[in-house]
């Protein structure tokens, strides 16, 4: 899929966050928001999958590891065809499938998240699994930049290096905020990449809405071999919609009607530019 | 008998794993640095490929058998049950629980019979926690023919299941041919009208020695085993509490949300029974042997033997 098509995907993916937030009343915009893009580079671009056949044995694997952004991962997931666009508005309603966290049931997922610091402890064992196996199958999996504050996410990434999992490439989102501010002014993780390079990763720095620079980065993760990757994505919460970039306020709120109206027309530009740029 | 056969059910653990391995060929075993005290190391030492140590990092290891299930693996986790469902309790309930997933939990080392190691290894809070978690398979085995049948059917079962194993050496009691395994099934292993005695783990043993000295004093006690906590085999329970109209729970654990409380929580419902709940009441361990502690806190036959005319005086 060209570059520009997957902006338009992506810019599918970001209106799929805002309405089902905004028929919700509740959810996570802003971290949904950042990672758009990556979402849409996986399951358009990157992941071995096929929306018809969801369990298919030898499909690449994604854990949502910062689960509270599932809005972003069901946008992606609908778009893709494994379950009717439609269905967003139901998100986090009584009866849904669409839970407030990904859990078992949704097609598509792989693994039930939310807990912070456990999703990458789940994709570690799917890709050591893998090995096991002697399959080919990939694993993926995405952490919010303040869910690196998890003590967990470090035996983890101590598994995995130790493990030598080829096969697994940890995605940071690292939009900078999380819920209490700044993450470097709640308990800064910073440095990422060093951290991850002492725990034997290769680590790849990346512009988190750049698809060159995300196609290359996940390129140099397959080719790596002896360990596993990890992508730290610098990204901008809240990307794409004017009132919530760059805001902590929009962690975990949902757009009201006139802010929901303010976003959509945002992204309706966007879709505008795309399409000029398409002519 | 004139030899009592004595062994620790982490050693059945162990073995029932090793011995298993050929007809599960999808059994993997975690252990977070404790392979040699849990009595994984047995299966290490046969099929070291399959054997994956996690370091001391349980919440992740937790994690990683939930991936593991999840590419046809079945995983056997293990370390003390202070770990396993201590500390880990919340990996548990979310990353294997609420997915439902098809790991086995063996967790060593639980209860006071820990012994020297005091109480900051003596988990009498496992079987409460597990417990609470939706759709979690809780087993407690009395010895080392029932630990090892535990195993079979866990790694025969399709879901989350959690088995407790002791450290000290216990007597085999359930060596006998018609012995028979089944998840969520009791047995009365002494029939009896007067009194009512639930057990589990090395508590059937005492359950047992006590039966023996009431009946010196003319009570005549049931005797029942409950390996499987979760689900409760409550039919079992009600119909002796029917007929027998009291009785006593006996576990090396909390009174607080263990067997005694899931017996009270079935009778409650369905046959309203005076009980007795025989454990740890609310209190900590200590160091000291498994032994001195088992009869300080009134959980050997004699200590269960007082509690029992107590109960009926």
């Amino acid at each position: 899929m060209d570059n520009l098509e997957l902006k338009k995907q992506a810019n599918n993916v970001r209106k799929g966050i805002v309405t089902s937030t905004h028929a919700a009343k509740a959810g996570h915009p802003g971290g949904s928001l950042s990672a758009a893009d990556v979402f849409t580079f996986l399951y358009f671009e990157e992941m071995n999958i096929d929306p018809k056949n969801p369990e298919k044995e030898d499909r690449d694997r994604f854990v949502l590891s910062k689960g509270h952004t599932a809005p972003g991962l069901y946008a992606a997931l609908a778009y893709r065809g494994f379950f009717p666009v439609e269905d967003l508005t139901t998100l986090r309603k009584l009866g849904s499938y669409l839970q407030g966290h990904p859990n078992m049931h949704i097609p598509g997922v792989d693994m039930a998240s939310g807990s912070l610091g456990q999703g990458i402890s789940a994709a570690a064992g799917m890709a050591l699994g893998g090995k096991l196996g002697k399959e080919k199958f990939r694993v993926y999996t995405l952490l919010g930049d303040g869910e690196l504050e998890e003590g967990q996410v470090w035996e983890a990434a101590m598994f995995a290096g130790f493990r030598k999992l080829d096969n697994l490439c940890v995605i940071v989102d690292n939009n900078g905020l999380q819920i209490d501010g700044p993450i470097d002014e709640v308990c800064s993780p910073y440095p990422i990449d060093k951290k991850f390079e002492a725990f034997n990763f290769h680590v790849i720095n990346v512009d988190a809405h750049d698809f060159d620079a995300l196609r290359s980065a996940f390129r140099e993760a397959r080719e790596t071999k002896g360990m596993p990757t990890c992508i730290v994505m610098h990204s901008l919460k809240g990307k794409g919609v004017s009132f919530m970039e760059g805001s902590v306020d929009w962690h975990g709120k949902a757009p009201n009607d006139e802010e929901y109206a303010v976003a959509m027309a945002d992204l309706a530009k966007i879709d505008e530019e795309l399409e000029k740029e398409g002519r | 008998m004139a030899d009592v056969k004595k062994i620790a059910t982490r050693e059945s653990y162990g073995n029932a794993l090793k011995e298993l391995a050929e007809e599960f060929p999808d059994l993997v075993v975690l252990d977070a640095d404790l392979a040699a005290a849990t009595k994984t190391g047995i299966f290490k030492k046969a099929y070291p490929d399959r054997h994956i140590d996690c370091g001391i990092a349980e919440s992740n290891m937790m994690g990683v058998a939930a991936g593991l299930s999840l590419t046809g693996k079945i995983p056997f986790v293990s370390s003390f049950a202070m770990f396993a469902a201590g500390r880990a309790f919340e990996q548990v309930r979310n990353s294997i629980g609420y997915p439902h997933l098809n790991v086995k939990i063996g967790a060593t080392h639980a209860g006071i019979s820990v012994g020297e190691d005091g109480a900051s290894h003596q988990c009498n809070e496992d079987i409460a926690l597990m417990r609470t978690i939706p759709g979690m398979v809780v087993m407690c085995p009395s010895d080392d023919v029932e630990a090892k049948a535990a195993v079979r059917a866990a790694l025969e079962y399709q879901g989350p299941v959690y088995i407790r194993f002791g450290r000290a050496a216990c007597t085999v009691i359930n060596d006998r041919p018609d012995y028979k395994f089944e998840i969520g099934k009791g047995t009365v292993v002494r029939e009896g009208k007067d009194v009512t005695i639930v057990a589990t783990g090395i508590g059937v043993d005492a359950a047992l020695g006590a039966a023996e000295m009431l009946k010196a004093d003319g009570v005549d006690a049931e005797v029942i085993n409950i390996c499987t906590i979760k689900p409760l085999d409550e039919d079992l329970i009600v119909a002796s509490a029917k007929k027998t109209g009291k009785v006593v729970t006996v576990e090396e654990h909390s009174v607080i949300g263990g067997l005694g409380s899931a017996v009270c929580d079935c009778l409650c419902a369905k046959q309203p029974t005076p009980v007795k709940k025989l454990g740890m009441q609310d209190v900590f361990g200590e160091s000291g042997s498994a032994a001195a502690l088992i009869h300080k806190y009134g959980l050997d036959a004699e200590g269960v033997y007082n509690s029992v005319k107590e109960f009926l005086a």
